[in-house]
């Protein structure tokens, strides 16, 4: 028999069609929107005349441009209002479940899903978002989408793409203590690029990634976008049908048995080929930081910002203008820096695993003063789980304080904006120019790391104030 | 959404070399709140082209009178970053038909084509002779014909040719989009999702 990746299997058992010398015509299973990349899809949808072929697999929620804090009030800003004004109007006229602002399941597209039990292995998802990426974390092939593909899934539950290239990433072993998943994508970023997965998706594989929690595997997959990958996924295993038992959407009684047994079989079929692969070992990977524009330009924290005396031509000018718009010099340390602002949110990292451990590490400590700290839960359920877990009173105690649901400062639509010049540490995926406000400079880290700086005031190692110096040893 | 049909292009060029440019700076987050499709190509580049009092910055390419024309010769790894088909929107909006590369980031691509902006990506060495021809001669053309599949540099006669998926190639010259295909089969696609449950 055929030897299929995890891939080969999904992306073939949702194929309609294939149009000859063409793309795929695939079914997709479930479909995202958000206020952003809809109200045109939706306009387009009705200039034809057609209309929402199974609206019952679409989910929508306001999440891009929401404010996070007085949610419950009217929307300020007038475009953005217009926006979320929209994607009701389109919700109800077309019969689509929305996740609307302060209701139970309100957050970022891209938490809830999974939240919901809505995401689930051997699916095919797409999001007018990039990071929809996010979901293969669950073995499903999820993908962003231009708003184009959003009007063809709303009218046709289908897109036309060709198959993607394979690329499997393996990293084995064991990350150490105050070591994230964040630092292990940032990791792999740094070695492949910010366009060296162009073409691809990426299959993650190996001890060090089978080991991590649900949380933590989708923070990988997010940001499999990142290096240029079409998307990202990790194999469904026990640890995948834990955390899904019992969602809202999850399977229940003997239709459960059934779909942990059908998930079972998705896997990559030993001895099946993939176009690229790399391997990585745990123990190479420590807290890392993004010293440039794009996510690639990352190094360790400890470590220094590159020469680029190996640099020419083009390259050459990209690092240049890339270390003047951050105002760093060639070869010099990041440690010690001092920092202005602090960003724990997204759909990186506004999980409820990652506000414990920001919760944990601050626990006892106070935030340095030259910080402004913004935690924006990624969910009303991470929200709600946040307060009852005691989590919002420690940070309360170290001087945060958690704002409302949203993408937030993470690409800075609403009014969560770094002010110009200024730095920001953030666990979002993305550092380009003026991504988090005009002007601001973004250094992308994990949120120890984040937490670390929030306490220090400047880049700082979570593991110096973890105190287990003795364990890894200064290197 | 309907576009103009795409043939025969012969323009002059609008050189942006910088790499790794992302749809961020293409078109900042900002300027995605419209719910209709106009106006994008007002805020192009908009962080690039003007400082924050809304004047137009000099040394930017967009505001150099020397350059213009209906193709943008652009840097590798172009258009990475955010989905947003706002990008494309706004180069289309902008008056471009066609933009050039050796290498571009994958779902820009793949938007490009959906609504009607022609991606070519060419060799580094030929995207090269491009930008050195413009930095010379501001008012060379160049021809884009998607029919034989070629880009010619008209100064010097150098052609390469490009690759683009044949079925994305009779939509370009005929100003369809995938929609239109697909609603077409929309009984293949209910029978398949009856197949599924
Ligand atoms: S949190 Fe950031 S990356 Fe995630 S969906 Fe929102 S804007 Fe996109």
């Amino acid at each position: 028999m055929e030897k299929k990746t995890l891939f080969d299997k999904i992306w073939d058992d949702h194929v309609v069609k294939q149009v000859e010398k063409g793309p795929d015509v695939l079914f997709i299973d479930k479909h995202f929107i958000h206020e952003v990349t809809s109200p045109v899809a939706f306009l387009g949808l009705e200039q034809r005349g057609a209309s929402v072929l199974f609206p019952e697999k679409t989910i929508a929620t306001p999440d891009h441009n929401v404010p996070t804090v007085d949610q419950e009030k009217t929307i300020k800003d007038k475009l953005s209002r217009m926006q979320v004004d929209r994607l009701r109007d389109n919700c109800s006229r077309h019969g689509i479940e929305l996740h609307d602002l302060g209701s139970a399941h309100h957050g970022i597209v891209h938490v809830i899903g999974p939240e919901l039990g809505v995401t689930q292995p051997g699916m095919t998802i797409v999001c007018g978002d990039s990071h929809t990426s996010t979901h293969g974390a669950f073995g499903a092939i999820a993908f962003g989408i231009g708003t184009s593909e959003v009007e063809m899934v709303l009218a046709t539950q289908c897109i036309m793409q060709t198959k993607a290239k394979k690329m499997r990433i393996t990293v084995d072993g064991q990350i150490g203590p105050g070591i994230t998943s964040k630092d292990i994508i940032l990791y792999v970023i740094a070695q492949i690029s910010s366009s060296g997965g162009t073409g691809y998706f990426i299959e993650y594989a190996g001890s060090a990634i089978t080991s991590l929690s649900m949380e933590a595997r989708m923070t990988i997959c997010n940001m499999s976008i990142e290096m240029g990958a079409r998307g990202g996924l990790i194999a469904p295993d026990q640890t995948t049908f834990d955390y899904l038992k019992g969602k809202r959407y999850s399977p229940k009684g003997e239709e459960w048995d059934h779909a942990v047994a059908k998930w079972q079989d998705l896997h990559t079929d030993e001895g099946a080929e993939f176009d690229v692969e790399y391997h990585f070992a745990a123990e190479d990977i420590e807290p890392m930081i993004t010293y440039g524009t794009n996510p690639g330009m990352g190094v360790k924290v400890r470590g220094n910002i590159p020469t680029g005396t190996d640099l020419e031509g083009s390259n050459k000018k990209s690092y240049i203008k890339a270390l003047d718009y951050m105002g760093f010099q060639p070869g010099e340390s990041l440690r010690g820096k001092k920092i202005d602002y602090v960003f724990v949110g997204s759909c990186t990292n506004g999980r409820i695993e990652d506000l414990r451990a920001v919760a944990e590490f601050v626990k006892g400590k106070q935030k340095a003063e030259n910080i402004t700290a913004w935690i924006v839960p990624g969910s009303k359920e991470v929200e709600k789980l946040a307060h009852e877990e005691g989590l919002v009173a420690i940070l309360e105690e170290a001087g945060f304080k958690l704002r409302q649901p949203g993408c937030s400062a993470c690409l800075a639509m609403n009014d969560d904006k770094i002010p110009s010049g200024k730095y920001a540490v953030s666990t979002s995926n993305r550092n380009f120019e003026g991504r988090q406000g005009p002007g601001s400079r973004t250094l992308l880290a994990s949120p120890l790391t984040v937490a670390a700086v929030a306490i220090t005031g400047e880049i700082t190692d979570p593991r110096d104030l973890l105190l287990i110096e003795e364990e890894y040893g200064v290197r | 959404m309907a576009y103009d049909k795409f043939n025969v292009l012969n323009s002059t060029v609008v050189p942006l070399s910088t790499e790794n440019v992302d749809t961020d700076q293409i078109i900042p987050a900002r300027f995605l709140k419209a719910t209709e499709r106009v106006g994008f190509g007002d805020n192009l580049f908009r962080d690039w082209r003007y400082d924050s009092e809304g004047n137009p910055k000099e040394d930017f390419v967009l505001n150099d009178p020397t350059y213009s024309g209906k193709i943008l010769l652009a840097g590798k790894n172009f258009g990475s970053g955010s989905s947003r088909e706002h990008a494309v929107w706004a180069i289309y909006d902008y008056g471009f038909r066609c933009v050039v590369s050796s290498f571009f980031a994958d779902i820009f691509k793949n938007n490009c084509l959906n609504i009607g902006v022609l991606p070519v990506t060419v060799s580094s060495d030929f995207a090269d002779d491009l930008f050195k021809a413009v930095e010379e001669n501001p008012q060379v053309q160049v021809e884009v014909d998607i029919e034989m599949q070629t880009i010619t540099l008209v100064s010097t006669g150098r052609s390469e040719s490009f690759d683009i998926n044949p079925y994305k190639k009779s939509n370009m010259q005929n100003g369809f989009d995938d929609i239109d295909y697909l609603l077409n089969i929309k009984e293949e696609i209910k029978d398949f999702a009856t197949g599924r449950q």
